[in-house]
This record gives C-alpha cells, structure tokens and sequence, in this order.
C-alpha cells in the first residue's frame, strides 16, 4: 500500500544518490516538484531516464545531479534548446554527462518491456539510422516465425520512478486524465515509485483514465501545482511564459546558478517556490 | 468567403508561403502525423481550407486533435480537449504509427541530404559536437512506417548538406533501391517543401531534385542554399502564390 507523506519525506525516503531515477510526464503532469526536491536535498551521480528530458532535466543536470542520461529528445519545446544539457554534453559542465540515446519508440518498447516483466522489448526500429553505432542498447533481432529482421531494446527498470497525477484518494490509489503519455509503464516498470498529486481527494474523479491501485505505489504526496510550469489538466493550464522565460534563465551559468539558489535551493519547499515565482511576477503562475 | 487585406499585409512571408504551400499538399481525410512548429501549423491550415477532415495525430498520443491555434508544444491541454481519443506513447507509436495507419509524417530538420536523409541529432562529432541538437524523438520511426513523408525545412547551405553528420531518421538511404532493402513499411519522402520551392525524388536514383520555385525566386538562388550540386527538373513550375483566403485563414491560425 502507498504511503501518503510530504513529498520531502518521499525524496528522502525512496531516491539515493547513484540511483537510476525516472521522472516522467509527456508535457502534460512534468513532476516538477519532485525534481525540485530531488536539487534541494542535493542528489548526486543520479542516472536519469525520461523521453524527454525538457526543462526539469535541465534543472537536475545543471544543478550537478546527474551522471548519466537515458533518453530520446532534450528540448524546450517549442522554444528551442536546452542549455545546461548541452553545456554538460559539449563542455562537460558543471560536470561530464554520459548519454544513451534512443527512439520515443524505442524508449516506449522499453518501459513496456519493464512493466511486463521481460527482458527486452521489440519493433521495427532504427534500421539504417546512425544510433545504433552509438548506443550499446539496440540490437538487431530475428524474428523466430517468420525471419523478419526486427530492432531489440532492453526494458527499463528504474530503481524510482516519480510522476505526478490529478488525485489520489485516502488509501493512496492514484488517478490521473487528459495526455498520459507512459506514465503507467514507467511506474509499473520501477523497484519504487512516488506520486504526486494535485489533491487527496475521498472519491476519485470519474474523469480518471488511468488508474494506479495504491499497491503498485510506493509514496504519494499532495502537491498542489506540483507539475507548474507543465499542467494539469481540469487544474491549471501550461505556462507558456515560463517556458519561454527558461530560455534567458539558463542560457548563461552565472544567471542559472543564480536561479536555482534563489528559488529551489534557498526555498524551504515548492509552495514556497512558487510564492516566490508568483511575487517576482517574471512568469505567470 | 472573400477576404479582403490591406495591400502591406497581403505580401506573405517566406516562412508562410512555405506553410500554405506544404498544406495543400495533404489531401482531405489524410491522416497525418504532426511535429511540432510549422508542420503542425501546416497540417491545421489545411484542415481549415481544403481538409476538413484530415486526422492530425500528435505524438503525445492524441488522434484527431482540432487545435484553434497551433500548440507551442506537442502535447498542450487543448490537443487532449479537441482529439478524438487519447492514447498512451507506447500505443501511439505501436498501435497506430508502426502497424501503418498513419499515412504521412511531417518532419521538419536541421539538416537533410540528397537522399532525403535527416539530421537531429547532432551537428559535428557525436563525442564532441559542436552543437547538441535535440536528438530522434518520434523521427526515426516516422520516417520508417508512414505511408510517406512531407519534410519541412529552411533552404540554407548549412541545412542541405552534401554529407550528413549523424543520420537520425532514413528517407532515400543511398538512394536507387537502397531504402527497400532495409525492409522499412513506408515508401519514405515523397516531398521536401522549402523558403525557396519544391523538391521531389527522382523514381529511378532517390535523389531531390528542384521541381517548383516560389513565386519570385530564381534557380541560382536555389543552387545557392542547397550543399550538394542541386539537380533543376526540365519540368521546373512556379508555385501558386497563397490566395488571400489562405493568408487570411493562417494569419487566423497563428495570430500574426
């Protein structure tokens, strides 16, 4: 059964330093709380996993937590770059960044594959690209019954995986609506999980489309605007200005320190954060 | 409906001549697999003019999304609001990408060869680029299983390269026959729609070749912005110039 604690209590509890971390949320639900948090407790040689490692990512990376990232896009989307990902991947700053690179495709077979309980996934995937002479985990495979040449990619097993949802109810069982990208998969996929919630609710919303009995949890906590800047859906909507604000934020080293002391590291916990990002008024929130 | 302009704002962009041009090239009830930026608006421009029923599939996992404005990004709430369902990633790329429903993937890049071949990967050494770009997201497999591919991009020298330096996602591969034997489902690139004109493969080598010029652009201007010695069609054609209704109806769109 889950545990409903505070999301520091959940960090402290479930994410070590060396750990393979998930944090997933395709644009929509980012858990962006929990990766706050993940900083503010000062995580080290963390090995990230996620499709795409937007903003969130861009905080862990520059903030020094990261030793290796798996992945199949690093951008800001609709804005352009991320510049502390590729700071770490061109300039090694603030330290080296290992990469593994795939496919969304391919990342998808491989959280599936987690949840199932198998080695590896299968597609039809990366022929003739130039990713596989560049990372270990593709494999040609032939297909047994009918000698098809197929692409194999190892399942993902996060030791934590974090989300954030809609809602949980009282007995820790979560439900989340709207984009649902491979949240399921990759909480299914993980030795622990922690999920972050709008609101702890008595009845869970008929709304909900995907379900996670609080068994296959590990720690829920109640973070309201937990995914801000991302969304939630029938809760806030994404803020865009803050997506575009990230741009001169991290651009340079100096003003992305600057940011991430201000308003992670010197903030007791993401209300706070929030209030300050609120009162300084640079971004809607 | 007739639109009427004032006579500055009737002069479009180069960035919107190529967005009407590469709209008319889907056709009503397609169902097509957007990226973000101007293959999306692309892609609502013509389910605004000509194909009001074209099925815009969104990786994010949204089919039949029917966005009022273009999203800033791929999975915005009012893809989930206007889509037909939702699905999961892992069901969107399986279910529907590579089984082969989708029937054209419009791909935009950093850079692309001859070939039609892609770049998203990296610009310079994979161990040491010189620019880290954002890498394949749903690319390679795009390219791989749609029934074919409209590839949208900027005509520079720096973009239409001689060699690729990382193949993300394979169009023509070495050309000749050289993409049906990597057993891809899709037939690949059909068309590459750029600032300056039209590019189509050649049915025999896969190679592009300049097949229309915008209105007002010239061949030199094309060899020009292209890396590779650019082929001209004998057939070469002037596209038609965006009519005030399709002006009118992307200006509506994007809030330009």
């Amino acid at each position: 059964m889950a545990e409903i604690m505070s999301l520091s209590e959940a960090v402290t509890a479930n994410v070590n330093d060396g750990d393979t971390v998930a944090l997933e949320g395709f644009t929509h639900l980012i858990p962006f709380a929990a990766g706050h948090e993940i900083i503010r407790q000062g995580r080290k040689d963390l090995t990230l996993v996620r499709m795409t490692p937007d903003v969130v990512y861009d905080q862990l990376i520059g903030a020094g937590c990261a030793r290796k990232l798996v992945f199949s896009w690093g951008g800001n989307p609709g804005v352009g770059s991320l510049h502390r990902f590729r700071d770490a991947v061109e300039h090694d700053w603030p330290s080296a960044l290992e990469i593994e690179e795939h496919s969304h495709a391919g990342m998808a077979a491989r959280y599936v594959a987690g949840a199932s309980g198998l080695p590896f996934g299968v597609l039809r995937g990366y022929v003739g690209t130039d990713l596989p002479k560049h990372t270990d985990t593709i494999a040609a495979i032939t297909c047994p019954f009918t000698g098809e040449q197929l692409t194999a990619v190892p399942a993902l097993r996060p030791d934590v995986t974090v989300i954030h949802a809609q809602q949980a109810d009282r007995h820790g069982n979560v439900g989340l609506w709207g984009i649902r990208g491979v949240q399921k998969e990759a909480v299914m996929s993980a030795q622990r999980s922690i999920v972050t919630v709008e609101e702890i609710v008595d009845e869970l919303n008929p709304r909900v489309t995907v379900m996670l009995p609080s068994w296959v949890v590990t720690a829920v906590a109640e973070v309201p605007s937990g995914a801000h800047p991302s969304y939630a859906h029938g809760y806030y909507e994404r803020d865009n200005a803050f997506y575009q604000a990230w741009e001169d934020i991290s651009r340079e080293r100096d003003s992305f320190d600057a940011w991430i002391d201000r308003h992670i590291r010197n903030t007791r916990d993401f209300s706070e954060h929030l209030a300050l990002v609120r009162e300084e008024g640079v971004v809607m929130a | 409906m007739t639109a009427t302009l004032d006579p500055p704002s009737t002069k479009a962009t180069t960035d919107e001549i190529m967005t009407v041009v590469a709209a008319r090239e889907l056709k009503d009830g397609v169902v097509c697999f957007v990226g973000i930026g101007l293959p999306s608006t692309a892609a609502n421009l013509a389910r605004h003019m000509h194909a009001p029923n074209a099925v815009l599939i969104y990786e994010s996992g949204t089919i039949g999304a029917k966005p009022t404005r273009p999203p800033l990004s791929i999975g915005d709430g009012e893809l989930a609001d206007t889509a037909d369902c939702v699905v999961s990633v892992p069901e969107i790329f399986s279910y529907w990408l590579q089984a082969g429903r989708v029937d054209v993937g419009f791909l935009g890049a950093a850079q692309l060869d001859r070939y039609g071949n892609i770049n998203t990967t990296v610009v310079g050494d994979y161990d040491h680029p010189k620019v880290r770009l954002p890498g394949a997201g749903g690319a390679p497999e795009i390219a791989a299983s749609a029934k074919q591919t409209f590839l949208l991009l900027r005509q520079t020298p720096r973009a239409f390269v001689e060699q690729l330096d990382f193949r993300t996602s394979v169009g023509n591969a070495e050309g000749g026959s050289s993409r049906s034997s990597l057993g891809m489902t899709g037939a690949g690139p059909a068309v590459v729609i750029t600032d300056i004109g039209v590019l189509r493969p050649d049915p025999q080598t896969g190679e592009f070749v300049l097949t229309a010029l915008h209105p007002g652009r010239t061949v030199d201007e094309a060899v020009a912005a292209t890396g590779w010695p650019l082929r001209v069609s004998d057939d070469l054609t002037v596209t038609g110039p965006p009519t005030a209704e399709e002006i009118s109806a992307l200006r509506a769109l994007t809030g330009a």
